[in-house]
């Protein structure tokens, strides 16, 4: 297949996609308004392409784009479920895509109105006291929840505690976010099991007695495994004086049937692009809302959406100990409207339906893998397993190959090498959006590479085939970093 | 209905396949005290006509913008946006991928992000930009960290005329970081060169310039720019106006090192202020301490071109503690369609954007100043927005508007009490002169109302 040209290197000069209404106020020379040092000499050298060069340029590269709408896609940890399509009218309704962020409060009830059903929403979901809904994303939810344990602390003149336990299983985000809030890491070690390793955990809050800060983890974990210990767990951070850190990038496992708050956890951050099935774009806009518990309230950021006796709603700025905002304006609004229509779709009933079936589907496919795959921990897993490739391995082909050529047959790859306490692992998480009959073909797909791996290794080694390009030069593309189009330059 | 496929009977049959008899047979991992035992207290379920009726009445409690005319900016601009754009965003195969980890079969989107750097670069005039942060404001915060060091030596100095929520966000990362920022005041509404020269100390790491500032007052940036040299400081510049630049000198023509800033209304809606479009660029020295995704042009093994995420490296999933930077999802839909946008307007387009605002700001400007009572509050020159004094209270002065189906300027007496009576009017090619002539005709009938009682 041939590569589709840049769009610096269509169309001529002169072409334009763009027609405004004729400047209709008095025309004055810009040198004028503006003195000559601060203008552009010539402008922007952008594309010059006419209207059908820009649409077929990109309908073309969405075509050479897998997504969620084309194909399954058992991302682990990603959780690409189906994003519904009555949402994305919803978030379009002029009445909510055509707000200004600084309008009065009394020309956006509706809004704020939306915003404060939202967090209750989520606060019932969560078992949390109050959640802010500004944070953009998973890892900037991260990074607020992290800076209020701080604020908390330093409240209670226990500054000093600057260590943050960290599972080794965790996403990496987990340490990132860590560090960037100032603070020191630990890894906790998983037991045989797959969960913490509730000695080694001990051994950790002795050796860094009364510096503990928190302990970040994911429940069901990255192995998808449920820490059957999480009480005994959260008894014994808090007796450290630590604060317990939800991340909720697996919460799909759990809607409706239990609880972070009720496992002791402080502070949760949501994913809502995973969770409540709002896109993930190709990398974002994400949000990443972040619930705390009634303690940790004074220090979460403002403004909050708030609503009076008579049913009015305004915008409440936080208290003297809040930690400040954490973006401009108000959080991913777009999103959260997307969330807040998946949530009514849904109600009580269904989103506990959706989390029971998550499950179901990646028990489904895991036992019927757990005889051609390793599968490290074998247990009834969550939302997602983890299989290793080891036995594959032994012929050549690796987890990375595998999900190449699962490209092949229109599959997206699963998360490969994470996490980082499995060998060549393959996360896989189906999700609760697909059918029966998607599962058995994956599972038959898989089944089929296992066998080519054992007689035929070299069709999954030169996998993919039927790609739009093939296996990309990674070592050139960092060692020599080409990250934008250049003019030609031509000598004359 | 909820979006799951499989029906009960298949469920059954899909539970005995893995042994088990029911649901619960999966969960017993949970503890028992702590699994729920009764439904979740939230609305009950509703099908897509009842939502679809409920989200609009919703939406008809605000009043948007194509039901009132606008004229506030504040870092917040109202720009048209063309239907092709919405048209291509909207294009599932696009909004429903992710991060393209799998380069063979993401390549749209990844040659998406390599034109989207490659524009952001051809604007601002630097020689690298990633592939997106949150907002303008993490934006600030990103340049911020990268020039304190992961040790948070030092400190950073910030123009007062930076977006009030831009310092406001840096600030709170500044607290839990400890580094310390600093403010330069303002003279004539725009960053004082001798009080940024008195404020510059060898600790100094980076100075925030906003430009055009949050007044709309465009900077002596060249001025400014040598002062900040002088000292080694790094000069980032931020901006929450994009379209600004289609008009004024790149900022890598006047010396800036990092450049930072809001791109949403580069193809996006308003949205109520999100998800926005935090835009990062800067020289090539500081390439492998760029935060966020960079996506880079390769070969593949059939000898085709294509692209990558590259230098990942600087990553937290690979990094971990010691990243550049945690940030993981970013904003590249938003991305996306800045680059549709930017392709659709082109180099004749985007100048005629830029030409349009500042023409008719300026028209709006000297049509407001020759009102009675009202005064430019400042007298440098402005791109698309412009501070007045009023002489009716600001938040008196915009309720009246309302009534009137206008959307007054910002009150700037809410972070500025020393503008007090103050409002920061914008105006974008999407106003028409009748637009303005009404708002004008709409303030002298305020202020004689308010000047007879």
């Amino acid at each position: 297949m041939s590569t589709e040209s840049l769009i610096f290197e269509k169309g001529a000069p002169g072409r334009t996609a763009a027609e405004l209404p004729a400047l209709d106020v008095p025309a004055r020379a810009l040198s004028e308004l503006v003195p000559s040092a601060l203008l552009r000499t010539e402008p922007a050298p952008l594309p010059e392409v006419s209207e059908i060069e820009v649409v077929r340029h990109y309908t073309h590269l969405s075509q050479r784009n897998f997504s969620v709408d084309s194909g399954f896609y058992p991302l682990g940890s990603c959780t690409m479920k189906y994003n519904p399509k009555l949402n994305e009218d919803m978030a379009a309704l002029p009445g909510f895509a055509a707000l200004h962020p600084l309008q009065d409060a009394s020309q956006v009830q509706g809004a704020l109105q939306l915003l404060y059903d939202l967090e209750s929403y989520l606060c019932e979901i969560s078992g949390m006291k109050r959640v802010t809904l500004q944070p953009s994303a998973g890892a900037h939810g991260e990074i607020t929840g992290l800076m209020i344990i701080k604020a908390y602390h330093r409240n209670r003149n226990e500054q000093h505690r600057n260590v943050v336990l960290i599972p080794d299983g965790a996403h990496g985000t987990n340490p990132a976010s860590a560090s960037l809030a100032g603070y020191q890491t630990a890894e906790l070690k998983s037991d045989a099991r797959g969960g913490v390793d509730v000695h080694h955990l001990e051994q950790v809050l002795a050796q860094h007695e009364g510096k503990i800060a928190a302990l970040m983890m994911t429940n069901p974990n990255t192995l998808g495994v449920f820490d059957e210990n999480i009480i005994e767990i959260a008894r014994r951070v808090h007796d450290a004086g630590g604060q317990l850190y939800y991340d909720g990038a697996n919460a799909n496992a759990i809607m409706g049937i239990a609880r972070p708050g009720d496992m002791g956890f402080d502070v949760v951050h949501f994913n809502l692009h995973k969770t409540t099935s709002t896109p993930h774009g190709g990398g974002g806009p994400g949000s990443g809302p972040v619930g705390v518990a009634e303690h940790l309230v004074p220090f979460i950021p403002g403004p909050l959406p708030a609503r009076d006796a008579n049913g009015v709603y305004s915008w409440q700025d936080a208290g003297p100990l809040s930690i400040g905002r954490v973006r401009a304006n108000w959080g991913n609004f777009l999103v959260l409207v997307r969330a807040f229509t998946y949530i009514r779709f849904n109600g009580p009933d269904g989103l506990r339906h959706v989390s029971e079936s998550a499950v179901l589907n990646a028990n489904y496919v895991m036992r019927a893998l757990q005889d051609v795959y390793e599968l490290p921990y074998d247990r009834t897993c969550m939302h997602e397993f983890v299989v290793s490739a080891n036995r594959q391995k032994r012929h050549g082909v690796h987890a990375l190959d595998i999900g190449k050529r699962l490209l092949d047959f229109g599959i997206h790859a699963p998360t490969t090498y994470f996490p980082l306490i499995v060998p060549e692992a393959l996360m896989i998480e189906p999700t609760e959006t697909e059918t029966r009959e998607t599962l058995d073909n994956f599972i038959a797909v898989m089944r089929q590479i296992a066998e080519e791996a054992e007689n035929n290794p070299q069709v999954v080694l030169d996998a993919p085939h039927d790609s739009p390009v093939g296996r990309l030069d990674q070592t050139l593309a960092a060692r020599k970093p080409d990250l934008r189009w250049q003019p030609a330059v031509t000598n004359d | 209905m909820t979006y799951v496929p499989n029906t009960a009977t298949e469920q059954h049959e899909m539970l005995r396949a893995v042994g088990a008899e029911k649901i619960e047979d999966l969960l017993t991992a949970i503890p028992e005290q702590i699994r729920l035992t009764k439904l979740l207290d939230l609305p009950p379920a509703l099908s897509e006509p009842e939502i679809r009726r409920l989200m609009t009445r919703l939406s008809e409690r605000n009043v948007d913008l194509s039901h009132a005319i606008s004229f506030l900016g504040a870092g917040s601009y109202d720009h048209y946006v063309p239907s092709v754009v919405p048209h291509l965003v909207k294009r599932s195969e696009f909004y429903t991928s992710y991060t393209p980890y799998q380069p063979e079969v993401s390549q749209g989107m990844l040659q998406a992000m390599y034109e989207y750097q490659t524009m952001i670069c051809q604007i601002t005039g630097m020689d690298v930009a990633n592939a997106s942060l949150y907002d303008g404001s993490t934006g600030v915060v990103e340049a911020a960290l990268l020039a304190v060091g992961p040790r948070d030596t030092g400190e950073v100095l910030v123009s007062r005329a930076l977006d009030p929520q831009y310092r406001a966000t840096l600030q709170t990362y500044a607290d839990v970081r400890g580094f310390t920022v600093r403010e330069i005041a303002l003279e004539d509404g725009a960053t004082s060169a001798s009080a940024l020269e008195a404020a510059l100390t060898p600790e100094t790491r980076a100075v925030v310039i906003q430009h055009p500032n949050f007044f709309g007052t465009l900077e002596d940036v060249h001025t400014l720019e040598q002062i900040i040299h002088r000292s080694g400081a790094i000069f980032v510049l931020a901006f929450s106006e994009p379209v600004s630049l289609a008009v004024l000198a790149p900022p890598g023509d006047y010396g800036a090192d990092i450049v930072v800033g809001e791109g949403q209304t580069l193809g996006s809606p308003l949205g109520y202020g999100g998800p926005a479009l935090g835009i990062f660029a800067s020289r090539s020295q500081y390439l492998r301490q760029l935060p966020g995704r960079l996506v880079g042009k390769t070969v593949d093994n059939r000898g085709q071109t294509g692209y990558v995420l590259t230098l990942q490296t600087r990553e937290q999933h690979i990094r971990r503690e010691r990243a550049t930077s945690n940030i993981c999802t970013n904003q590249a839909l938003l991305a996306l369609a800045a680059t549709v946008y930017l392709a659709t307007m082109g180099k004749e387009g985007f100048r005629q954007v830029g030409e349009q605002c500042l023409q008719k700001a300026h028209y709006a400007q000297e049509r407001i100043t020759a009102l009675p009572g009202f005064a430019p509050l400042f007298s440098r020159p402005f791109f698309d927005e412009f501070a007045v004094t009023t002489p009716v209270p600001a938040a008196a002065l915009n309720a009246a508007l309302r009534q009137r189906g206008i959307i007054g300027g910002y009150d700037l007496g809410l972070d500025y009490p020393e503008y007090d009576n103050a409002v920061l009017f914008c105006v974008t090619e999407s106003r028409t002169r009748a637009d303005i002539d009404e708002l004008v005709a709409a303030l002298e009938e305020i202020a004689g109302e308010t000047h007879e009682h």
